[in-house]
């Protein structure tokens, strides 16, 4: 028998629908579980206190300040060598075989997992080069990881500029150099930092890479070479050593809101981004 | 003129960092865990199941089956919930739902994979252990929760792929009298076909990556997976978890499980970029 095209659109449609529900009931679940659990937990001690008998009790700044640094730091190299490439990649170069090869190194990065990049950190930034399990062994591996992203990201909200824009500058007599730095790259800066956002966000939640490189300490971090424990890898050695349930919760929690924020900080750039785009064009 | 030029020269060195950079991060893995591969030879590395750092034996095969289970496993409901969404979203779902759910799928990349374990762990494995018996902490659960992990790289990637299909071939397929979920499934899926396959290996890529979430609910036991309901240890678990206290070969062997992962996620990039390098000739073409 075969069935009427309407019946058999009626019944995928209806299934289709209800796995984006599904999805989407998850992604509320994930996090409204954790945020139930953990926000009771939360209190201004818990975020400025230092942890004591292994995180048992006290609080979670040295692992805040961590998380921040590591990140940050982490960002903060990363950045403008991903630009530098977006730039190059579209200003300052055909398409040709340096294009190719540098997007190739590109692609490849991203799509390398993150504890290969933990291996990586470990064997060369802490071993070969000696910086030990330290903040900016994590920070230099994090970096590499988060590289790709910032250059995609970069590259084309670089390419979104209306060409009209360069011809204008060129017209009024501007350098290659003045017509990227005051034309393209300030009407391409929303969509540049809002890349740089997501890889904030990226390098806050890595867990397997940090913990090859950056150590598990439970002290508060003084010097960029002191090991340090970030936030997600405070839940996990909490979770997993059933240390403490309630202090886990929290933790995830805090994380979990931080993500939460940066990721809509992000999505409103993003908007006026586009929004702005749009009345130019 | 000349200030132009040694810019350019400058942005060009930064430019090559990215290159240089997976050329080092190659070298040192493989410098590290190639020679112990070598010294036991790829029979007795590859293909035997006895991990005992103590006694010297470093064979991977039990953990090499795990991570292909655990990703296989992921991928059928990865592949499956992305495609449907990717399909409501740009074929079925009003615009403004869609511009609530797009960013709300993309926010699910952004939660922590160790939050992903952790809560696998509270909810998931209880009800695996309860209702369909052994451990709980399983290739069943660890395949559930790396579907959902890999779900937003896999459906928005399909999205614009299915997005890039010109629009006359949706609206030649609709004025022949095809319904809508025919258009979907025979002409929008073969038009969107390669992007959708690179979206799949893409994801693919991710689960045979993940760490943290898949040693949180996998069990970590060194025996080959019998059934889905038995616990498992990845490639990758096997490095985290013993990196922190190995030396000497033991290290070294951990760095070796880092090179045939480093390979398995190698060759399916190549593939990736392949396909998305044909699919963009394709719709040039056209």
């Amino acid at each position: 028998m075969r069935l009427a095209p309407v019946a058999v659109e009626r019944v995928a449609v209806t299934a289709l629908w209800i796995m984006a529900a599904i999805t989407v009931g998850l992604l509320f679940f994930i996090i409204a579980f954790i945020l139930a659990r953990g926000l009771p937990h939360i209190s201004w001690e818990f975020l400025t206190e230092s942890p004591a008998k292994m995180g048992r009790e006290g609080g979670i700044s040295p692992m805040i300040v961590a998380s921040g640094l590591v990140a940050s730091l982490a960002v903060l190299i990363a950045a403008p060598i991903g630009v530098a490439t977006a730039v190059y990649l579209t200003e300052y170069t055909r398409e040709g075989r340096a294009t190719t090869t540098i997007r190739f190194g590109a692609d490849c990065l991203a799509g390398i997992p993150s504890i290969i990049y933990g291996l990586f950190g470990f064997v060369f930034f802490a071993i070969t080069l000696g910086l030990g399990l330290s903040v900016i062994s994590g920070a230099l591996t994090l970096a590499l990881m988060v590289l790709p992203t910032i250059i995609r990201t970069s590259e084309e909200a670089i390419r979104a500029v209306p060409y009209a824009y360069r011809e204008v500058s060129y017209g009024l007599g501007s350098t290659r150099w003045q017509m990227v730095t005051r034309v393209v790259l300030r009407s391409a800066l929303p969509g540049i930092v809002t890349g740089i956002v997501l890889s904030l966000a990226r390098a806050i939640e890595e867990t397997a890479a940090v913990l090859l490189t950056a150590g598990s300490a439970l002290r508060m971090p003084y010097s960029l070479f002191d090991s340090c424990r970030t936030l997600p890898l405070h839940f996990y050695l909490l979770a997993r050593e059933g240390i403490s349930m309630e202090k886990a919760y929290a933790t995830a929690a805090v994380l979990v809101i931080a993500i939460l924020a940066i990721n809509f900080f992000a999505y409103w750039l993003m908007h006026r981004f586009i929004g702005k785009g749009g009345r130019h064009a | 003129m000349r200030q132009d030029k040694i810019i350019s020269a400058i942005l060009m060195a930064i430019a090559f960092t990215a290159i240089l950079g997976l050329a080092v991060i190659t070298i040192f893995i493989f410098k590290e865990g190639v020679p112990i591969i070598l010294r036991l030879g790829g029979r007795e590395f590859f293909f035997s199941s006895d991990w005992d750092p103590k006694a010297g034996h470093f064979g991977i095969r039990s953990m090499i089956i795990g991570s292909m289970m655990v990703t296989c496993g992921a991928m059928v409901i990865g592949i499956s919930f992305s495609l449907g969404l990717a399909i409501v979203l740009t074929q079925f779902s009003p615009p403004g739902l869609t511009r609530v759910l797009k960013p709300v799928i993309e926010l699910l990349a952004g939660i922590p994979s160790v939050v992903y374990g952790f809560v696998g762990v509270v909810t998931l494995v209880p009800l695996i252990q309860n209702h369909l018996g052994g451990p709980g902490l399983s290739v069943l659960a660890a395949s559930i929760v790396l579907g959902i992990m890999v779900l937003p790289t896999v459906t928005s990637i399909s999205v614009d792929a299915l997005n890039a299909v010109p629009r006359p071939f949706w609206e030649g397929s609709i004025a022949l009298g095809a319904t809508r979920w025919q258009t979907v499934h025979m002409v929008m899926f073969k038009a969107a076909r390669s992007g959708i396959v690179s979206a799949i290996i893409l994801g693919m890529g991710r689960a045979v990556g993940e760490t943290m979430a898949v040693i949180m609910v996998g069990g970590n036991t060194l025996a080959v997976p019998k059934s889905l309901l038995d616990p498992v240890r990845t490639l990758t678990a096997n490095i985290a978890l013993e990196m922190g206290y190995a030396s000497g070969d033991h290290r070294q062997a951990l760095f070796a499980t880092g090179v045939t992962l480093f390979a398995f996620i190698m060759i399916l990039n190549m593939i990736a970029l392949t396909v998305s390098r044909r699919q963009a000739r394709g719709t040039g073409a056209r």
